[in-house]
């Protein structure tokens, strides 16, 4: 099981259990991006260790950190990035899509999950029939399809209104609740809260690493 | 560059994908060229113009060298045809004079020996004279040209009997008043009888039917060009010393106000050749002897074989023509297609970037559009056969052409189209892999 460590962002060091519920904010151009990316084994850091689990992620090569990335982690994002052409239960499938698994396995996860965050009458809409809640709803039914450790969000009711907003964080705190590890990037104060540990970053480096 | 493969994951062969990968991989990019419509059709437009213009040319042209080399292997490609032909300047005299003229030219009786006699390689010469008259039975009647022949006519011209024999030596020296009718002209004179041992009757003489020809397409005339298939369709044999018997050397043709008289002594002379290699040979050496003998170029002469090979070298040259102009079309409809599939990859920029981040490989990415591309160039591939095939058939059935659709050409036409998509995919297929994930997912 994955305890998480890093070592970028100059001189940054920080590990994460399992089960941990974290928050990382910090001004505009703070190294929030960049943590997340490598967090999420988009981007590899040009020196410095990245351990998931047991493996040495910043020693693999880009098709290893695909399979990590489909396999152990779950993204959502900001502007949602549902793909447009496909139907709400489709894009919960797309990461099930690169692990080879049965079709029909596929379309039944994607539904239990799809009915789990709410949506299962909306199945074969198209994610612009949708509004934003449900539009982050699916992207979290997406995030969840491939039984991931580590949830990433970034900034995950930036685009929504309030309301919408708390629903989503509900679901967090459930997920949270059954075990899963959430990292959330986030400027608003009232969604750091939630989390049981809020790092802030300032230029690249930690400024405070506070547990709840 | 030495980077493990984590232990979760089996090891892959480079480009290995697996076949479930792919089955939704096709499925997703018909699924993707449906929702574009209209461009994908727009795209392919170019691929199914060139795929169907090769396959039509190539029908309506390997029709026509068909038929072409048909009619000159009929005509036997051991055989070298002199045919006596009105000298230019004679013709001229018999247009203008409103006055009798006796006319004298053509191949004689004496070529015809020296040629055998004196050429080597010579195997048999065929004299015939073609006389044109009207064949009776009862009030029946055929336009038709008598060819007084010898018994080894058909053998020689590859023309056989239907039905019944043709003469014999034995007729011919007899001077038997017998004919063997030509398969086009049976309906005419008997249409509801069989017309062996029947009489037809050509001027005053009478002659008793022992055969039937097969059908045959139209011929060749002396200059190459093909005859007019009604003239060369209604014939009728008859033994050649019959011929000199009954109609002589001389004959009168009357016309409106005139009436015009010829001496020719054979209309037509065919010569067969021991082997193929000599033909040449033996065409030049009777072109030498006929040029000594006659003053005036009163004959003609066709060489069958040359004729054959002329038609496969343009032939030769036609299908290069054709292979040029449907590289240049498919070369086009590739380019068309690669540009459609960069303006696409560069607006999907997006969806490569959040299919990355869930887990995509390059090769997934490289796989979903190159199998994008070949199905639209396959696609367009298919269409373009079918239009391909169809055309050919319009053409038969509107301009009544022969067409000759080979196997060959759909499935090449196809092949390369196919070819053309890998080709063209490659590039867009490739820019859209080595995308970064990051900075695809910041795409707008």
């Amino acid at each position: 099981m994955g305890a998480v460590s890093v070592q970028a962002l100059r001189g940054v060091s920080f590990s994460i259990a399992p089960g941990e519920y974290i928050s990382i904010m910090g001004p505009s151009g703070c190294g929030k991006s960049t943590l997340l990316n490598l967090l999420g084994c988009l981007d590899r850091p040009t020196s410095g260790r990245y351990l998931l689990g047991d493996d040495d992620v910043s020693q693999m090569d880009d098709d290893s950190l695909s399979a990590v990335r489909g396999r152990r982690l779950g993204f959502i994002f900001q502007s949602y990035n549902l793909i447009q052409q496909l139907t709400v239960v489709e894009n919960i499938e797309v990461p099930l899509f690169y692990q080879d698994r049965p079709e029909d396995e596929c379309r039944e996860i994607a539904c239990v999950l799809a009915e789990r965050v709410g949506l299962g009458d909306r199945l074969n809409h198209k994610p612009f029939e949708l509004s934003g809640g449900q539009q982050q709803r699916v992207a979290i039914a997406r995030a969840l399809v491939n039984d991931p450790l580590v949830i990433l969000a970034d900034e995950p009711t930036g685009n929504l209104d309030s309301s919408s907003g708390k629903e989503i964080l509900k679901i967090f705190d459930e997920l949270n609740e059954q075990g899963k590890t959430l990292i959330l990037v986030t400027h608003d104060p009232n969604v750091a809260e939630r989390a049981r540990r809020a790092i802030r970053l300032r230029d690249g480096e930690i400024e405070t690493d506070v547990t709840h | 560059m030495s980077r493990t493969e984590p232990s979760s994951r089996p090891a892959r062969a480079p480009f290995a994908v697996s076949f479930s990968r792919l089955k939704r991989a096709v499925r997703l990019g018909l699924k993707s060229l449906w929702l574009h419509r209209l461009r994908s059709l727009l795209t392919v437009l170019g691929i199914v113009f060139g795929v169907c213009s090769v396959i039509a040319m190539l029908a309506i042209g390997e029709g026509a060298s068909f038929e072409a080399q048909e009619e000159i292997k009929s005509l036997g490609s051991h055989n070298i045809l002199l045919r006596s032909v009105k000298p230019p300047e004679e013709q001229k005299v018999s247009d203008r004079g409103s006055q009798s003229s006796v006319l004298q030219y053509g191949i004689t009786y004496t070529d015809a020996q020296r040629i055998q006699a004196t050429i080597p390689g010579v195997k048999v010469v065929l004299p015939a004279r073609i006389i044109r008259e009207y064949v009776w039975n009862i009030d029946r009647r055929v336009d038709c040209d008598v060819v007084s022949t010898v018994p080894w006519y058909p053998e020689m011209r590859n023309h056989r009997v239907a039905r019944g024999r043709f003469f014999t030596e034995t007729d011919m020296y007899a001077e038997a008043g017998v004919c063997v009718l030509g398969a086009e002209m049976v309906p005419a004179l008997f249409p509801l009888e069989n017309p062996l041992g029947k009489h037809v009757r050509v001027g005053m003489d009478y002659y008793r039917v022992i055969g039937v020809m097969e059908p045959r397409g139209a011929e060749i005339k002396a200059n190459g060009e093909t005859a007019d298939a009604k003239q060369a369709a209604h014939r009728m044999f008859i033994p050649l010393e019959t011929g000199k018997a009954r109609f002589g050397e001389v004959l009168i043709r009357q016309r409106s106000g005139s009436f015009e008289v010829e001496h020719v002594q054979l209309h037509d002379l065919t010569v067969q050749v021991a082997s193929l290699e000599q033909v040449t040979g033996v065409a030049e050496a009777i072109k030498e002897l006929m040029e000594r003998t006659h003053k005036k170029k009163d004959y003609d002469i066709v060489v069958p074989l040359e004729l054959l090979k002329r038609a496969e070298r343009t032939k030769q040259i036609f299908n290069i023509v054709l292979g040029s102009i449907a590289a240049i079309s498919l070369l086009v409809g590739g380019i068309g297609i690669m540009n459609i599939m960069l303006a696409s990859v560069t607006e999907r920029t997006r969806e490569i970037g959040i299919r990355r981040a869930l887990g995509a490989r390059r090769r997934d990415i490289v796989m979903q559009f190159l199998i994008e591309t070949v199905m639209l160039s396959g696609a367009g591939g298919i269409i373009g056969v079918m239009l391909g095939l169809i055309i050919p058939f319009i053409v038969t059935q509107a301009a009544g052409m022969k067409t000759i659709v080979t196997l060959w050409s759909p499935l090449l036409a196809f092949t390369i189209s196919a070819l053309v998509g890998v080709v063209f995919g490659i590039y867009p297929a490739l820019r859209a892999a080595r995308m970064d994930p990051v900075e695809a997912l910041r795409h707008e």
